[in-house]
């Protein structure tokens, strides 16, 4: 599903990925854990085409098609999804207004038929009661006065919503309690299919008792420095990233 | 190439002002320039009675001892008055004409803007489509008026402002300059010395306008101003909702509009008197041509309980320089004023209302909506005062701005004067700008940068819009996005 081979890319002067490469096949889970300032952030914005990033050498493609060339709106019209670390406050805009937007827009890049307002609608019923959110948030301006666990679910929300190939969860598990950690792990499983492939990037291992990855790489200094399974998140909880950044 | 640069060079290449034609049609122009001969001239072709040109001549006389001003935040070189038509029309007979009449050239202007100008295409229209009335009016005269046999019936006048002075001189008589007097400002006098057509409304007692009423103005002859008055008043209880539209051909020079515009209510009445502003606002690129958009527009909230809605949705022009206000003398009379000021390539905008309570228990609400893009400049400039007298008046104020892109500037100037210890101001500001952040958010959920701005956009306005009556503010919605084409870079 998702290739990515020798990526370096640079934010400013700054040289972020240095040589990045990763296979993620359809319907895997990967796991994407390292230190602060190791490149994380900036797969993530690479891979769905903000400005500002700029790709120096290397491919990554989608079923093999080339990503790098596309504008962010085509990346996400062919099925990428990035649950954000920080969502954004959308001010006069409800948030059922965006998706319906967001999705009828995605549809006519694909050539399909927009949805209809009572498909839409019942769709949104069924995933807002999977998540356990008071539907009437949808009403709301997108994001607006959210407490972080409420915008973090919203994420969940719209990536249920929009039905992406490809799962990019920006630590999605920071300012959540545990009762909202387990619900929005639920909503993520749920997600889990064969044709589907998801990055999971964390800072802690935590999240990855709910959501288990088929693989975990430790992204040090710009480049994959391990691959392991399950277990390797564990060892890097007990003993930390700084084996992987000296060695980087 | 970045995404933004594409964009940017994309829509550059589309042709952004889409109502720059230009009406080949029989015109007569007064000569060039201003005097009193000119003033007279005007008077003549109308055939104005005696009393309405020594009106006219008196202001011409205050005109000349007045300087023009220029305080606003606006530049532009100096306007040389005796360098313009201060009449210009389509050869056709004087005063009210059946549609057979009019020059098929001026309807098919009207068809290409989408102003309905034969009553049956309306009640023809599509179910559920809006009806009301138009005054269509073409540089310096009143082509049309429809509807106005229906909005007789129920005893409302609805006819071009000459015609009122020819057939209700004792209402124009009573009203006009009571609101705005002659000598009020520069351009409001200027307008005074020779206004040319514009619309008359009168509402009576009790009665409640059955449709929207509107006017659109078309200045099409080059090197001509137009200066249009337009007058309105809802008597005891009535009520009456009233559009304005306005659109010009692209052409090189600089035509000024000078327009003023009068509303009265007595005790209960309302009007809610709503604007869409797109004049030629000139090139995007050298700032050249457009109109300079100088209008002096108030309300006399005379009447006690009585209530006035100002809402504007102001995209073009060159310069504009206006402040729709409200006197609230009336006892517990209401103002308001809504807007959306949009400014794209090298437009400038100063505009802002003004809330004068004099009587007690007065209210007034102001909300504002900057958009600065381009190298433009956008200033919100208001004015709320208490008079001794206004115990319990009470103001909210909101006025916030959004920058686009790092070239553009935004400006609020605020004046608040409370001069009873029993009034209630209140003012909020704010100022952002359009963050990359949230463009890359709304992008990656699958919308184009454009369709991306125009969201987040509507989202700021969206305050503003609802207040437009229904059927235009779909329209408005899109002339705001029309409007803010290329703007991110």
């Amino acid at each position: 599903m998702l290739s990515i081979k020798n990526l370096h890319a640079r934010v400013e002067a700054a040289e972020i990925l240095k040589g990045l490469s990763l296979e993620l096949p359809a319907g895997e889970v990967h796991a994407i854990m390292g230190p602060n300032g190791a490149g994380k952030s900036t797969l993530s914005y690479v891979l769905t085409g903000r400005q500002g990033y700029e790709v120096t050498d290397g491919t990554a493609t989608l079923d093999g098609e080339d990503l790098l060339s596309l504008e962010a709106n085509e990346r996400a019209a062919r099925g990428v999804f990035l649950s954000f670390q920080y969502p954004l406050e959308i001010p006069g805009v409800p948030a059922m207004t965006f998706l319906r937007t967001a999705m009828n827009a995605q549809h006519k890049a694909r050539g399909e038929p927009e949805i209809s307002a009572t498909d839409f609608l019942k769709r949104a019923r069924e995933v807002a009661g999977q998540l356990k959110m008071d539907f009437d948030m949808l009403k709301r301006p997108l994001n607006v006065g959210f407490s972080g666990g409420e915008k973090k679910r919203m994420e969940i929300f719209q990536m249920a919503m929009l039905s992406p190939r490809l799962l990019i969860l920006d630590e999605t598990d920071s300012g959540l309690d545990i009762d909202a950690l387990k619900i929005v792990a639920d909503g993520v499983n749920a997600l889990r299919s064969p044709d589907r492939a998801m990055l999971v990037i964390t800072h802690y291992q935590r999240l990855l008792d709910y959501i288990r990855p088929d693989k975990v790489h430790v992204l040090a200094a710009g480049r994959i420095a391990a691959t392991g399974g399950p277990e390797l998140a564990h060892e890097l909880e007990r003993e930390g990233y700084d084996k992987y950044a000296r060695a980087a | 190439m970045p995404a933004v640069k594409k964009t940017v060079d994309s829509v550059e290449a589309l042709e952004r002002y889409q109502h720059g034609f230009i009406t080949s049609v029989d015109q007569e122009f007064a000569p060039k320039g201003l005097s009193a001969d000119i003033v007279r001239f005007i008077s003549a072709k109308k055939q104005e009675p005696e009393w309405m040109l020594e009106w006219r001549l008196a202001a011409y006389e205050r005109w000349l001892a007045m300087d023009e001003p220029d305080w606003a935040k606006v530049n532009y070189p100096k306007i040389d008055y005796q360098d313009s038509y201060y009449y210009a029309a389509p050869k056709e007979k004087i005063g009210p004409m059946s549609l057979d009449e009019v020059d098929p050239e001026i309807l098919a202007t009207y068809a290409k803007l989408g102003i309905p100008l034969r009553e049956q295409e309306v009640l023809a229209g599509v179910q559920g489509a809006p009806k009301y009335a138009v005054d269509a009016v073409f540089d310096s005269v009143s082509v049309v008026t429809t509807f106005k046999k229906e909005l007789a019936a129920v005893g409302v006048i609805f006819c071009s402002f000459s015609e009122a002075v020819r057939e209700h001189p004792e209402l124009v008589k009573k009203y006009l300059g009571t609101v705005v007097p002659a000598s009020d400002n520069y351009f409001a006098c200027l307008n005074s010395a020779v206004f040319s057509d514009g619309s008359f409304v009168y509402v009576p007692p009790g009665v409640r306008c059955p449709m929207e009423l509107s006017t659109y103005f078309r200045i099409n002859a080059a090197e001509s101003g137009q200066f249009e008055r337009t007058l309105i008043i809802a008597d005891k209880g009535a009520y009456v909702s009233y559009l304005e539209g306005c659109t010009a051909p692209m052409r090189d020079e600089n035509q000024l509009h000078a327009a003023v515009v009068e509303l009265v209510t007595l005790d209960d009445a309302e009007i809610k008197y709503s604007t869409v502003q797109n004049w030629y606002p000139g090139d995007p690129e050298t700032g050249k041509g457009g109109i300079y958009n100088f209008v002096t527009k108030r309300a006399d909230c005379r009447g006690d309980r009585s209530k006035v809605s100002w809402t504007q949705v102001e995209t073009g022009s060159a310069i504009t320089w206006k402040y729709p206000s409200c006197v609230l003398r009336g006892k517990d009379s209401v103002g308001e004023f809504y807007s959306i000021a949009i400014t794209n390539g090298r437009q400038q905008a100063d505009t802002g209302t003004k809330m004068i309570h004099l009587g007690e228990g007065t209210r007034s609400r102001i909300i504002s909506k900057g958009i600065s893009a381009g190298r433009s400049s956008n200033t919100y400039r208001g004015l709320v005062s208490a008079h001794p007298k206004a115990k319990g008046a009470r103001n909210f104020t909101q006025c916030d701005s959004l920058l686009i892109g790092k070239t553009c500037a935004a400006h609020t100037v605020p004046y608040i004067e409370a001069r009873n210890g029993q009034s209630v101001f209140e003012h909020e500001a704010t100022t952002t700008r359009l963050s990359d952040d949230q463009l890359f958010y709304v992008m990656q959920r699958g919308l184009s940068q454009e369709e991306a701005v125009q969201l987040l956009v509507n989202g700021f306005v969206k305050d503003v819009l609802q207040e437009l009556p229904m059927e235009f503010a779909v329209e408005a919605q899109k002339l705001v996005a029309i409007s803010l084409e290329g703007s991110v870079g």
